[in-house]
């Protein structure tokens, strides 16, 4: 998938985000890593044992080129082979909502990873719902720029849809991030209903079941 | 030798335009078939210098064909080296940062010892009583070589095709001299279809008269028309069927109409009779023999309990998986094998897989993409490993 499967125009503020929750030094699986501008930060600014997978030929090619071990590679068929406890963190940034089987890939970030990072477009934003309520077609906004038909988007999500599948696989929820349309933070002690109208993105910090 | 003999012979299988080393009774390469192989050599060639603390040497494989003759012209054909596009200064191989070393593997006939070299425990060449050898033979026999010039660890280990299958084996014998390695259109074992093909192209050179059941030297002959019959066959897989349409369509070949004949009406025809008969003024047809045998014993995870991932266990060396969309004698999934392979074991791995019509063959040409995935992870390595600059 292309660095933003959300859209060419997506800004990537999550990545700095998700950089944040990642300790130092620790071995980092990135999921969807694009160009590798997430697995560059990492490994710069956080001596961080970072590897990749990614789907698109042009992001392997330009990973590779830069020195970043990355593999062309998909997360719905190409998890399996790694084993148990492999990674500190697996991140998966603006995939998830583009992959064929989402509970399953988020169970295998959580068996590869002591904890998953995973930022996805949320489809209950206000602009969203607005579209589909009173445009009545599928919405098409600056951060979801593709139209139904050519979407690699087959899975969206709501944060609150998100939540529940995290229940449903017993995934705990250690921290969590929404973000407004100009990419500023959603208050923190607003309950999930604010996060989920105001809330553009999401970012969630995940541990693996007990 | 006879005059006769002189002729046929190719001077290159004893006396080499290479460096050689040779192994006396103290050094035998013990093979996996139980043979201890005495005396043999090695011929090799190398470019650009090695440093001061041997941390730049970089081994390159050649492919079933290939040879030692990778950046200079080949001695017997005159033509450029088979990766002259990768090897120079300021190149993916670049000889002014790295020692690049390529040595003709042992079973092949450009100056290691092989089955056109002369027995030494008998009158002529060694024919059909030479050992079958493995790629892990071919690899022991490298890794002497590298003993011989006083390197311990490599920085790079690189090839394609059968030279991916020998870099493969590097990484799972010699895990902690392999600094980096870069398997390229290949597969951690042979395929049933890639076995047949060969077998193919070996019953050619034995249904040829002139074969003489392997002695054809002594007898002043070579299996010519076999050899260049298994060479045209085992050049189509090396191919694809878009890039074979692209050039040659249904061309004919100097000619409006077909001569209802068998003479070369096409140009794809024509185009292959030309590859056999080129092949064979500098193959011998016994090497080909061993080392299509050789390709098609390699199964490296049955050396490991039929699990691949063991044969990385606890890896330090990086690595840089490449296959090609159209290749279909190596195809993706084969590589795909080995990077899960890697992935289980840990492994620091790269892999891409290059948009071409080229085929298997496709790993030999200017492909930008290719160019830009080795030279970024080449670079990228010799970082870690600091080699900065210029080699001294």
């Amino acid at each position: 998938m292309s660095l933003a499967p959300t859209g060419q125009n997506a800004t990537r503020v999550d990545l700095l985000l998700v950089a944040d929750m990642i300790e130092k030094g620790a071995r980092v699986l990135d999921v969807g890593c694009g160009d590798g501008a997430l697995l560059k930060t990492l490994i710069d600014n956080r001596g961080v044992d970072a590897r990749g997978i990614e789907l698109s030929q042009a992001g392997v090619n330009s990973c590779v080129a830069q020195g970043l071990s990355v593999i062309q590679g998909d997360a719905d068929t190409d998890l399996d082979a790694y084993p148990d406890d492999s990674f500190d963190y697996v991140v998966l940034s603006q995939t998830l909502q583009a992959t064929r089987n989402p509970r399953v890939v988020l169970e295998q970030l959580l068996r590869i990873g002591h904890r998953a990072i995973v930022s996805f477009p949320n489809f209950g934003h206000w602009r969203v719902r607005t579209s589909l309520l009173f445009g009545g077609r599928m919405p098409v906004t600056e951060n979801l720029t593709y139209a139904w038909y050519e979407t690699p988007n087959i899975h969206f999500c709501t944060i609150r849809d998100f939540v529940d599948l995290c229940d449903a696989i017993g995934a705990k929820i250690e921290g969590g991030v929404a973000l407004n349309g100009s990419g500023d933070k959603v208050g923190l002690q607003l309950p999930w209903a604010v996060w989920n109208l105001f809330g553009e993105q999401a970012i969630f910090l995940l541990s693996r079941p007990r | 030798m006879s005059a006769a003999l002189d002729s046929i012979a190719n001077p290159e299988a004893e006396n080499p335009s290479s460096l050689v080393a040779r192994f006396g009774p103290d050094k035998p390469l013990l093979l996996d078939c139980g043979v201890a192989l005495t005396p043999f050599q090695i011929a090799y060639q190398t470019y650009g210098t090695l440093n001061a603390d041997k941390s730049n040497a970089l081994l390159i494989c050649h492919a079933l064909t290939g040879d030692q003759h990778v950046a200079n012209d080949h001695p017997l054909t005159k033509k450029s080296g088979w990766w002259l596009n990768m090897i120079g200064p300021g190149k993916v191989f670049d000889t002014d940062r790295f020692f690049i070393i390529c040595s003709n593997v042992v079973g092949a006939c450009m100056g290691t010892t092989g089955p056109a070299s002369q027995n030494p425990h008998g009158d002529g060449v060694w024919a059909l009583d030479f050992p079958v050898v493995t790629i892990r033979d071919m690899v022991r026999a490298q890794a002497m070589l590298i003993d011989h010039l006083g390197i311990d660890t490599l920085f790079c280990v690189a090839g394609g095709s059968m030279g991916g299958m020998q870099v493969l084996q590097w990484a799972a014998s010699y895990p902690d001299r392999v600094f980096a390695a870069m398997p390229i259109a290949t597969a951690p074992k042979h395929s049933a279809q890639n076995i047949a093909f060969h077998e193919v192209g070996r019953q050619a050179i034995m249904a040829d008269p002139l074969w003489k059941a392997g002695r054809y030297i002594e007898a002043g002959v070579r299996p010519e028309k076999g050899l260049a019959v298994a060479r045209m066959a085992a050049h189509i897989t090396y191919l694809s069927e878009p890039a074979l349409h692209r050039k040659f369509g249904r061309k004919l070949q100097d000619r409006d109409a077909p001569t209802f004949s068998f003479d070369a009406d096409f140009e794809v025809e024509s185009y292959l009779r030309y590859q056999g008969r080129s092949f064979v003024e500098r193959f011998d047809a016994n090497s080909y023999l061993y080392l299509t045998r050789a390709m098609d014993y390699f199964d490296l995870a049955a050396d490991y309990d039929g699990v691949l991932a063991r044969a990385f266990k606890g890896t330090k060396t990086r690595f840089c998986v490449v296959s090609f969309t159209s290749d279909w004698l190596f195809p993706t999934s084969d590589s795909r094998a080995v990077v899960h392979a890697l992935n289980a074991a840990g492994a620091s791995v790269s892999f891409v897989e290059v948009e071409t019509d080229k085929g298997h063959d496709a790993f030999l040409l200017d492909e930008p993409v290719l160019t830009a995935t080795m030279g970024g992870f080449i670079s990228s390595a010799a970082r870690a490993r600091g080699l900065v600059g210029g080699a001294l």
